[in-house]
C-alpha cells in the first residue's frame, strides 16, 4: 500500500563527521506522502544529527538527498523551507521576547517595501497568524502573547503552527512530547494527527513508545550512527522496538 | 468589614508595582530635577543650562543608541569610545589637510562604520568567544590609532558648516523669546535619529530579526535568518553612530582632542542599564519604551555630572543608584 504513495524525501547513505568522531555512518531514511515515521535510538544514536542533516542546518560528510525524486544540496535551513521541510527543535527554537504572530512569520514576514527598505506588515501577520492558529485549532488569548509567557504545551504547539504555516510537506519533530504534562501531551498527539489527515508527513523522534504508537505508521531505529531496524507499526510490537533502542534484535 | 478594606489597599498596592517597574526612571528624573532645582533655584531650571544638558547628551546619546542596538542582540561593545576619538581624529586630519566641508563631515561617519565593522566581523568571523574580549581590544587599538595619526596632540579649527550639528542655535526670537534663548540644532537631532532608530527597530524586518536574535540566536538562525551577517550590520550601526557622535563632539568643541570619548562607553552601557535595556532582558519591559527611557537614563547621567560640576553633593542614595 505504501508503495503506491510518493516518496516525499529519500536519504542516500548520509556519513557525518564532526572531526574524528563519527555521528552518522551509510544511513538511509525515506518518507511518503501523509505518513508518519518514526526515528527511535539511545542518547547518541544520531537521531537528531540525522533530522539536522535533512533540514540544511548541518552538511552531510558524504550521501545525497531527494526531495520529491530530485537530488538537492541543502546550504542552509532556509533551502530546505523552500521544498517544504520544516522543523520543530527539541529546544522549540522560538524567540521568547517576540509575541506568538511574529515567531510563526520569523524570518519570512509579510512586509510592504519601500526601496530597499522592508516595512513589517503587522496587521497582516497577526491575522495570518491568527486565521492558521484557528486552522490547527490551537487556542490562545492572542497573536499578540509573547511566547515567554505560554506553557510548555502552548509553546510546542507554536512551533509547530511555525512549522506549518506555509504550506509544508513535511515536518521533522524533535522529541515534541518531552518535558510535557501528560494533558499537554494528548494535544500535541492530536495535533500531529490532525497534520496526516491534511497530507503533511511527519518524522517524530521520540523516546515515548506511547507517542510512537499513537501517531506513526512506520519505526525505525538508529544504533550507534547507523540503522538498526525498521518495521511498519502494525508488524512490531512494543518489546521489539524497545530492544531495537538497547541494540538487540 | 476591616479585613475587606485591608485586602482591598494591598490590592492597589500591588497593582501600582508594574507601573514603578515601567515609570520608576522617570520618577527618579522628577525627584532629582526638583533636588537641584531647590538647590540652585537660580541656575537649574534657567534656559541656559537645560539646552547645555541636551547639548552635552547629544554625542553621548549617539553612543548610548549605538550601544543600545548591541544589547539587544545581547551583546556589547565596549569599543564605542575610543570609535569615537579615532573618528574624531580623523575629522580633524581631514580638517586640516584643507578637504571640503562635506567631506569633513561624511569621513567621521564612514571612519566609525569603518571601525563598527571590525568588531563585527571580528566577532562573527573570527569567532571571538565574547564580544566583550573584541571590544575589549579594539578599545585600546582604535585609541591608540587615534593617538599615532595624530600625534597625540589636540587638532582644532573646523568650519562653520562642520560645526553646526554640535553648534548650531535655531533662532527663537519670532516666539517672543530672548535672543539667549536658543534651541540648539543638536535637540532636534537626537529626537530625529532616535525616532528612526525606533521606526528601524520596531517596523522594520532587520530590526525584527535584531530582536530574535537577542531573544534566541538559535531559533534566528534555523528561521533561515543569516545570524552573523545581521550582527555584522548592528556593530556596524554602532560604529557608525559613534562616528556621527564625534561629528556632533566636534561642532560643541571645535576640537579634536586626545581624550575625547574616554569612559565614555561606561556613561553609554550605564544609560542603557538605566533606561531599562537589561529589563527587557530580564523580561519585564514592554520593547517599544525603551529608547524613551533610554533617553530618560541619559538626563539622568547628565544631571549627575552637572550637580558635580556645581559642586552639590548628591544624597549617596542617588550615588549608588547611578
Amino acid at each position: 500500500m505504501l508503495s503506491s504513495k510518493k516518496t516525499i524525501l529519500e536519504a542516500k547513505g548520509i556519513s557525518k563527521y564532526f572531526g574524528t568522531i563519527t555521528a552518522l555512518e551509510n544511513v538511509n531514511l525515506s518518507v511518503q506522502e501523509g505518513e508518519c515515521l518514526g526515528v527511535v535510538g539511545d542518547n547518541g544514536a544520531g537521531k537528531t544529527t540525522l533530522m539536522k542533516v535533512l533540514s540544511g542546518l548541518y552538511k552531510p560528510s558524504k550521501g545525497e538527498l531527494y526531495f520529491n525524486g530530485n537530488k538537492e544540496v541543502l546550504e542552509s535551513p532556509r533551502d530546505s523551507q523552500n521544498l517544504g521541510l520544516e522543523m520543530v527543535y527539541q529546544d522549540l527554537a522560538l524567540a521568547g521576547n517576540l509575541p506568538i504572530g511574529e515567531n510563526i512569520f520569523l524570518g519570512r514576514e509579510p512586509t510592504k517595501n519601500l526601496g530597499f527598505l522592508k516595512f513589517l506588515d503587522y496587521k497582516k501577520i497577526k491575522e495570518m497568524s491568527e486565521a492558521h492558529l484557528d486552522k490547527l485549532k490551537i487556542h490562545v488569548k492572542s497573536a499578540d502573547q509573547k511566547v515567554e509567557e505560554l506553557s510548555g504545551g502552548q509553546r510546542q504547539a507554536i512551533a509547530i503552527a511555525r512549522a506549518t504555516a506555509f504550506n509544508s510537506k513535511l515536518v521533522i519533530m524533535d522529541e515534541p512530547t518531552a518535558a510535557l504534562a501528560i494533558k499537554e501531551v494528548g494535544k500535541v498527539l492530536d495535533l500531529i494527527n490532525g497534520l496526516k489527515k491534511i497530507g503533511v508527513s511527519v518524522i517524530i523522534i521520540s523516546h515515548r513508545m506511547d507517542d510512537i504508537f499513537a501517531v506513526c505508521d512506520r519505526v525505525t531505529a538508529l544504533f550507534q550512527g547507523t540503522n538498526f531496524a525498521e518495521a511498519e507499526l502494525s508488524k512490531t510490537s512494543r518489546d521489539e522496538v524497545i530492544g531495537w533502542i538497547m541494540g538487540k534484535k | 468589614m476591616d479585613n475587606k478594606k485591608e485586602i482591598k489597599k494591598d490590592s492597589l498596592f500591588l497593582k501600582a508595582i508594574p507601573y514603578f517597574d515601567k515609570y520608576g526612571i522617570l520618577i527618579l528624573l522628577l525627584i532629582m530635577i526638583i533636588a537641584l532645582h531647590i538647590m540652585q533655584p537660580e541656575v537649574f531650571l534657567s534656559w541656559r543650562n537645560i539646552t547645555n544638558v541636551f547639548k552635552q547628551i547629544s554625542w553621548q546619546s549617539m553612543l548610548a543608541l549605538g550601544v543600545f542596538i548591541v544589547i539587544v542582540t545581547a551583546g556589547i561593545d565596549l569599543s564605542v569610545g575610543s570609535i569615537l576619538m579615532l573618528s574624531l581624529m580623523v575629522l580633524a586630519i581631514t580638517s586640516k589637510a584643507g578637504a571640503a566641508w562635506y567631506v569633513v563631515i561624511l569621513i567621521p561617519i564612514v571612519m566609525g562604520a569603518l571601525c563598527g565593522m571590525v568588531n563585527g566581523l571580528g566577532i562573527t568571523i573570527l569567532r571571538m568567544p565574547h564580544p566583550f574580549i573584541m571590544t575589549l581590544g579594539t578599545l585600546y587599538i582604535f585609541r591608540g590609532t587615534g593617538n599615532l595619526i595624530s600625534g597625540g596632540v589636540p587638532i582644532s579649527g573646523f568650519t562653520d558648516e562642520v560645526r553646526i550639528l554640535g553648534n548650531g542655535r535655531i533662532d527663537l526670537t519670532w516666539l517672543g523669546l530672548e535672543k539667549s534663548q536658543y534651541l540648539p540644532v543638536s535637540v532636534i537631532l537626537i529626537i530625529v535619529v532616535f525616532f528612526l532608530m525606533w521606526v528601524f527597530l520596531n517596523h522594520t524586518r532587520t530590526g525584527k530579526w535584531i530582536y530574535a536574535i537577542g531573544g534566541n540566536p538559535n531559533a534566528a538562525r534555523a528561521a533561515g535568518i543569516n545570524v552573523n551577517k545581521i550582527l555584522v550590520i548592528v556593530y556596524s550601526l554602532c560604529g557608525l553612530l559613534a562616528g556621527f557622535g564625534a561629528l556632533i563632539l566636534a561642532g560643541r568643541t571645535d576640537s579634536g582632542y586626545p581624550n575625547a570619548g574616554l569612559n565614555a562607553e561606561l556613561d553609554a552601557i550605564a544609560a542603557c542599564i538605566i533606561g531599562g535595556v537589561f529589563y527587557f532582558i530580564f523580561k519585564l519591559f514592554p520593547i517599544d519604551n525603551n529608547l524613551v527611557f533610554m533617553i530618560s537614563g541619559l538626563v539622568v547621567i547628565t544631571i549627575r555630572l552637572l550637580a558635580v560640576k556645581f559642586k552639590i553633593a548628591l544624597p549617596s542614595i542617588y550615588k549608588k543608584l547611578i
